[in-house]
């Protein structure tokens, strides 16, 4: 089981476990952390499950494919440099102690 | 009952709510819930594993005191007992039934469709099995040019096999796309190697020692084929309503509260015929996860005292490799079809009109459009054909506009 730390947009720490080959967006769903939708259910195509991925994280997972480029676009929230779809973050040995930062809002 | 998207989701939002009471989550596949879009793509392709199909880890009914039956069939609903019987013979007494039963396949009426090779796509056993099959074929009939005859010729091309594609109408995904999608995706596939047939109804699959061997149409030709994959729509699971007595027609018939005909029994997601505010038509059955998600917790919040008349926005999505369909509304009764963008690259978007009103926008490759869309048509705006026409046209700039004035914006613009 690997470590994720959520933290909200109000400050609020929520440190869970997640088992390799889940993803960001599932392991939030999966412990009810609020502030990750994922009306698509995890198939990039809605933009609600956008995370801020912690600046030392950024460049240690695996890198953005066009698709979710293009959706973060759209993104409700600011996208910034470090954006992501949550749920095309793979749990791994290399996420271990992986720090999000959830947006203001998703939609 | 039905541990789909929609029951699960039911359960789910029901604890976020805060249902206190027990809650039982029952299912007739031998899997906890699972996400069925992946079961056409990524799951097929084999990116992903089973687990990674799963909607929440095992842990989690625990944790939120769901009991969840899976591989569990349901015999009947007694209304009066307000119970649920079991195949087994146990019976659950319900204080509020939630019915999530979702569709099954369309069965191939035509000769031969029992042959082993024939396969199906709905559920997990269903992907499995057919993903083990395709590393092993050199060529694929697909019957049925919707959705999922689409995905998986898709990646039956990228994997080299070869595929010829039948469609009894007379364009491919005529259910749920304009005519400017269709003929994009015959075009889009013409070009990939596919041959696809419009207008071309299967009659009957032969075969040699109980295995496939040729698809003969109507016409009298044959298509020689190790492997039938028939995809012909689905119908909803609605008998155990049905012999209950509750209404039902091509779907169990709900009002805009999800109530069916006993207000004791709710009903969601694809099973369910509801009125929606987004559909021309007195009622429509939906069928996509989204609608299925929001179905649920619209019943969740009123079994917590906050019943509100469901105005979930209808919209769609088809991952075709290097052809994303996203789909903001319903656009089967368009009489105006725009097209903004590039056809060729592809990264275009459809917008879709009913008398002047945007009804839906069709985008490939363009989530911008698509996203701005949904924004638009579900708070109830619309924008004119003029107005889109015109070259310099900012979709995501006028619905940001749009949405920030008080006032809805005048079609005549």
């Amino acid at each position: 089981m690997r470590s994720i730390t959520y933290i909200t947009h109000d400050g609020v720490s929520h440190e869970v476990t997640a088992p390799d080959g889940s993803t960001v967006m599932q392991t939030a769903q999966n412990n009810g952390i609020a502030g990750i939708v994922g009306e698509c259910g995890g198939a990039a195509m809605c933009a609600t499950c956008h995370v801020y991925v912690d600046e030392e994280w950024a460049s240690r997972i695996p890198p953005i494919s066009d698709n979710e480029d293009a959706m973060l676009e759209s993104a409700a929230a600011e996208r910034k440099p470090n954006s992501r779809l949550s749920c095309q973050i793979v749990v791994s040995a290399d996420t271990d102690g992986l720090v999000v930062h959830l947006p203001e809002r998703q939609i | 009952m039905g541990a789909g998207q929609g029951g699960l989701h039911a359960a789910v939002s029901l604890r976020e709510e805060g249902f206190a009471g027990p809650i039982t989550l029952v299912g007739n596949e031998p899997y906890p819930p699972y996400q069925r879009p992946p079961l056409s793509k990524t799951f097929l392709a084999g990116s992903i594993e089973e687990s990674g199909l799963y909607l929440r880890q095992a842990d989690f009914f625990d944790a939120k005191n769901i009991e969840l039956k899976t591989g569990v069939t349901v015999a009947s609903i007694d209304r009066s007992e307000q119970q649920v019987h079991f195949a087994s013979g146990e019976a659950l007494h319900y204080d509020h039934l939630i019915l999530a039963t979702g569709a099954r396949n369309r069965q191939c009426p035509i000769k031969g469709a029992d042959l082993d090779g024939v396969l199906g796509l709905r559920g997990l056993a269903d992907a499995a099995a057919l993903k083990a099959r395709l590393g092993g074929i050199s060529r694929l009939v697909i019957i049925g040019g919707g959705y999922i005859g689409l995905e998986v010729c898709s990646l039956a091309l990228s994997m080299g096999i070869e595929v010829v594609l039948l469609e009894a109408a007379d364009r491919l995904v005529a259910r749920v796309a304009s005519p400017t999608i269709s003929t994009f995706f015959l075009e889009h596939y013409t070009r990939l190697g596919a041959q696809i047939r419009l207008g071309c109804l299967a009659e009957s699959i032969s075969g040699k020692d109980g295995k496939v061997a040729a698809v003969r149409l109507a016409s009298g030709e044959t298509i020689e084929t190790p492997m039938v994959l028939a995809c012909i729509g689905v119908v909803p699971n609605v008998e155990l309503a049905a012999a209950a007595g509750l209404e039902v027609k091509d779907g169990i018939v709900v009002n805009s509260r999800m109530d069916t005909s006993d207000d004791r029994i709710s009903a969601i997601g694809d099973c369910a015929r509801f009125p929606s505010p987004f559909c021309s038509l007195p009622s429509v059955r939906i069928e996509s996860v989204p609608n299925a998600m929001d179905q649920a917790k619209c019943v969740a919040e009123k079994l917590m005292g906050r019943p509100r008349d469901f105005n979930g926005f209808p919209w769609f999505w088809s991952d075709q490799g290097k052809a994303r369909l996203q789909i903001a509304g319903l656009v089967h009764d368009a009489d105006e079809f725009l097209v903004k963008g590039d056809l060729e690259k592809p990264a275009f978007s459809v917008f879709c009109f009913r008398k002047n009103d945007l009804v839906g926008v069709e985008c490939i490759n363009r989530p911008s459009d698509f996203i701005s869309a949904k924004q638009l048509l579900a708070s109830g705006k619309t924008v004119s054909p003029s107005r889109v026409r015109d070259g310099a046209f900012d979709m995501k700039a006028y619905v940001k506009e749009a949405l920030s004035s008080p006032s809805a914006v005048a079609a005549s613009q």
